[in-house]
């Protein structure tokens, strides 16, 4: 025995290292010593915090639960598209919320999209007023933060703005005053049922004409008008249906009350403002996206097209665009996730989304802090989650077919 | 002697007319070059283009007149309340603002030590030369004091060892807004490396956490975190340990901003050809080695543009802090607007701070694109 201990203290005397170093120094151990180690330090860290969250919590005589949820919530919410009065509960209030989010995200989505496209080709144009007014509005625009831009709008329409009373009126149906813009609502009568099948009806047969003039189009090189087919039926169809009905359709137009609108479909400044703040922010970055991504297209491109004879209008539709998405949607994407949570600052003009309701108000009544803000970025997270698979796959679609 | 070209004896026949071939370049005709040809181009090319010219001008004209009149022309400059201003003018009243400069720059930070400040902007200045001019003598020893620099602002803005102590709740206004921005970048900064690193690496769990915590950090508003600064953080230290609230929120700050560089790092690192990992392998260089040596170097020369870009969103996303109650340079105008003096002014204060934004995040994000023209040695 002594001999072997012996043997082992002179191998190492020699410059043979320990079996911990060997193991260290073995590429393939190593990494999964770190790894033990990364997880075991997360482990404790995790540990660590819970078990102080969880003595906090004690102290301060509370329990982490989700059943305040089910609770009355007793607040009101100025802006709700579901049912919902204070004897509704928190539950309830987080999806107001959750769809007052969804409403300004979507609008914005959808009006940013627009007015960027049209800035950036604007921007693009060889008219220089033109290119450089718009270029003046998208470096003031995206160099200013997006709170400032939601709180002036919101100021300009809440102090700058007439009262109901003087309100800016289009032809008496429509009215903007400090109160919001108010619309007419429409009132459905018996039979626009007829009119709603009609509509899908002139959808079903734009696909199928469509397909029918791609394919005369690549066989016989005949090239109808598709767009102006499309939309002569889209827009023809249902309406003669909706005359042959009898116009089963009336308007309740907003009338003037003593001190305020009645009647009418009304966007309440909070969201007037968190809608065109966020539109205009973030179509000054999709317009610098659609710039960037239109000059990525080499010049030959432009250059064959015009030898083919298209004009300027042709071209960008058929040549540049289709291929300049390639490029623009990515960063398109990420400008969408963006909007989606520069909404979050709707609770600074008190527009109720997510964090207003469910992280603002409920968590303050019932101090549940913890659950709540769990609450609400997972709630976020899904948001984001959801659209950019929703942009992946449109993404994966419209990816160049390579040979 | 090429023909057609003017140097050299000019051949003339007898009756003035030149040789074939020897007459002299004539200037293009007027209507291809000139001012009237660019006009006839690029304002008046078709029917559309002349009305979309005629559309903008009279927009751009309107503008103007409006922006002038209000900002300048129909404004009042002095005043002691709005009604001053009403009386005088019809356009915007800049007495407010003039009124209360010092607390858009200072918060409420105690008068006396107001110095500090202004030291400390002083001496931000001096830390980002060495950041921004690469050819500086000495350049390295200067990196030094610009890592340096953080620490010795804390020391300056907070206090203690010899200076007064200043509670961080008097902070505010313009000084706020640079405080988080420059703490939020200096230190995401390494977090960020370390995070792109980490999201590249071959151990699998590593690239798991790092993967997961950049994704999770980008798909929440800051919003929320700042609310979780101010509300949940404090769940997670031991119990009786008081954490102060700026101190909380410059940590969920810098953990927003390092999930955003760890993306634009990730950016530079995947530019650099593998090329240059093979040949660090080569070289018998370890890990660490070679990302200090030959990797880091070169990806994070080509991710400073994307740099500067994360930090003018980051400058512009400290106003967030109103929404938690503290008064940045937007939420000192915000509050203003409460004194009954000067009620319902918040488009002059709103213009006033749009302007401050608009002139410094445009300066950087010039920098940024003239940086990139540099950086750019390909075609």
């Amino acid at each position: 025995m002594a001999g072997v201990a012996d043997q082992r203290s002179a191998t190492r005397v020699r410059g043979e290292p320990s079996i911990l170093l060997r193991l260290w120094r073995n590429k393939d151990t190593r990494s999964v010593i770190l790894q033990i180690l990364t997880m075991a330090l997360l482990f404790a860290f995790l540990a660590y915090i819970i078990n102080n969250a969880m003595l906090n919590l004690a102290v301060l005589g509370k329990t982490f639960s989700f059943d305040f949820l089910g609770f009355p919530a007793s607040y009101d919410i100025n802006q709700r598209l579901i049912e919902y009065t204070s004897q509704s509960t928190h539950f309830r209030a987080m999806l107001v919320g959750i769809l007052n989010t969804a409403l300004v995200a979507f609008f914005g989505i959808i009006t940013a999209t627009i007015v960027g496209f049209l800035f950036g080709i604007i921007r693009l144009s060889n008219n220089w007023i033109a290119s450089h007014i718009v270029y003046c509005i998208i470096e003031f625009t995206r160099n200013v933060p997006v709170l400032l831009h939601i709180l002036l709008i919101h100021g300009i329409i809440v102090h700058v703005l007439p009262s109901p009373r003087q309100a800016h009126t289009l032809a008496d149906s429509i009215f903007l005053s400090n109160r919001g813009l108010t619309i007419p609502d429409p009132i459905f009568g018996e039979g626009f049922s007829y009119t709603v099948i009609a509509f899908f009806v002139a959808v079903g047969i734009i696909v199928t004409f469509y397909r029918w003039a791609r394919k005369a189009r690549d066989e016989r090189g005949k090239i109808y008008p598709v767009f102006w087919i499309s939309a002569g039926i889209l827009f023809g169809l249902p309406f003669l249906v909706f005359l042959l009905s009898g116009s089963p359709l009336g308007w309740e137009v907003p009338t003037l009350g003593r001190f305020n609108l009645k009647g009418g479909i009304t966007m309440i400044p909070e969201f007037l403002a968190l809608w065109l703040a966020l539109s205009l922010y973030t179509s000054a970055f999709i317009a610098e996206i659609v710039r960037a991504g239109i000059l990525a297209i080499s010049k030959g491109q432009w250059e064959a097209s015009q030898a083919v004879g298209l004009q300027r209008n042709r071209i960008l539709q058929l040549v540049i665009i289709p291929q300049a998405l390639r490029v623009i949607i990515p960063p398109l994407t990420s400008q969408y996730l963006n909007l989606t949570k520069n909404s979050s600052l709707a609770i600074a003009i008190g527009y109720m989304d997510i964090v207003a309701t469910i992280g603002g108000i409920s968590m303050m009544q019932t101090g549940k802090e913890m659950e709540s803000m769990i609450l609400v970025l997972s709630i976020y997270l899904c948001f984001s989650l959801v659209i950019s698979a929703f942009m992946n796959w449109y993404n994966q679609r419209i990816k160049l077919v390579e040979r | 002697m090429t023909p057609g070209k003017t140097e050299g004896p000019i051949t003339v026949t007898e009756d003035g007319g030149y040789l074939p071939g020897t007459h002299p370049d004539l200037p293009p005709p007027s209507s291809v070059h000139g001012p009237v040809h660019w006009i006839k181009v690029n304002l008046f090319g078709s029917v559309t283009e002349t009305a979309l010219t005629l559309v903008a001008a009279y927009f751009l004209y309107s503008a103007i007149t409006f922006l002038v009149g209000w900002m300048f022309v129909d404004a009042a400059f002095t005043g002691e309340s709005r009604k001053d201003c009403r009386a005088v003018a019809t356009g915007a009243c800049w007495a407010f603002i003039g009124n209360r400069f010092s607390l858009f720059i200072y918060g409420f930070y105690p008068e006396p030590e107001r110095w500090r400040v202004d030291l400390s902007f002083v001496l931000l200045i001096l830390a980002m030369v060495p950041v921004l001019f690469d050819r500086m003598p000495q350049r390295s020893k200067a990196l030094i004091y610009t890592c340096l620099y953080p620490f010795i602002a804390a020391w300056l803005l907070v206090g203690g060892f010899g200076l007064e102590q200043v509670s961080t709740d008097q902070f505010g206004g313009l000084m706020l807004n640079v405080v988080i921005g420059v703490t939020g970048i200096a230190f995401s900064l390494p977090i960020g490396i370390v995070l792109a690193l980490g999201r590249q690496s071959q151990l699998p769990i590593v690239r798991i956490l790092c993967v997961s915590f950049i994704e999770i950090i980008r798909g929440v508003p800051l919003i929320t975190l700042l609310f979780v600064a101010a509300v949940m953080l404090s769940y997670f230290v031991p119990p009786g340990t008081n954490f102060d609230l700026l101190v909380r929120m410059l940590i969920m700050v810098t953990l927003f901003a390092s999930g955003y560089m760890a993306e634009v790092i990730r950016g530079g690192l995947q530019a650099i050809p593998n090329g240059q990992y093979e040949a660090a392998d080569a070289m018998g260089l370890k890990y660490w080695q070679s990302m200090r040596l030959i990797v880091l170097p070169q990806a994070l020369k080509i991710s400073i543009p994307g740099i500067v870009n994360t930090f003018i969103a980051l400058y512009k996303d400290t106003t967030l802090v109103i929404v938690i109650g503290r008064l940045d340079i937007l939420g000192i105008g915000n509050s203003s607007l409460a004194d009954t003096k000067w009620q319902g002014l918040s488009t002059e204060v709103y213009v006033f701070v749009a302007f401050f934004f608009f002139v410094s995040c445009f300066a950087m994000s010039r920098y940024s694109l003239w940086l990139e023209k540099k950086l750019h040695t390909g075609h």
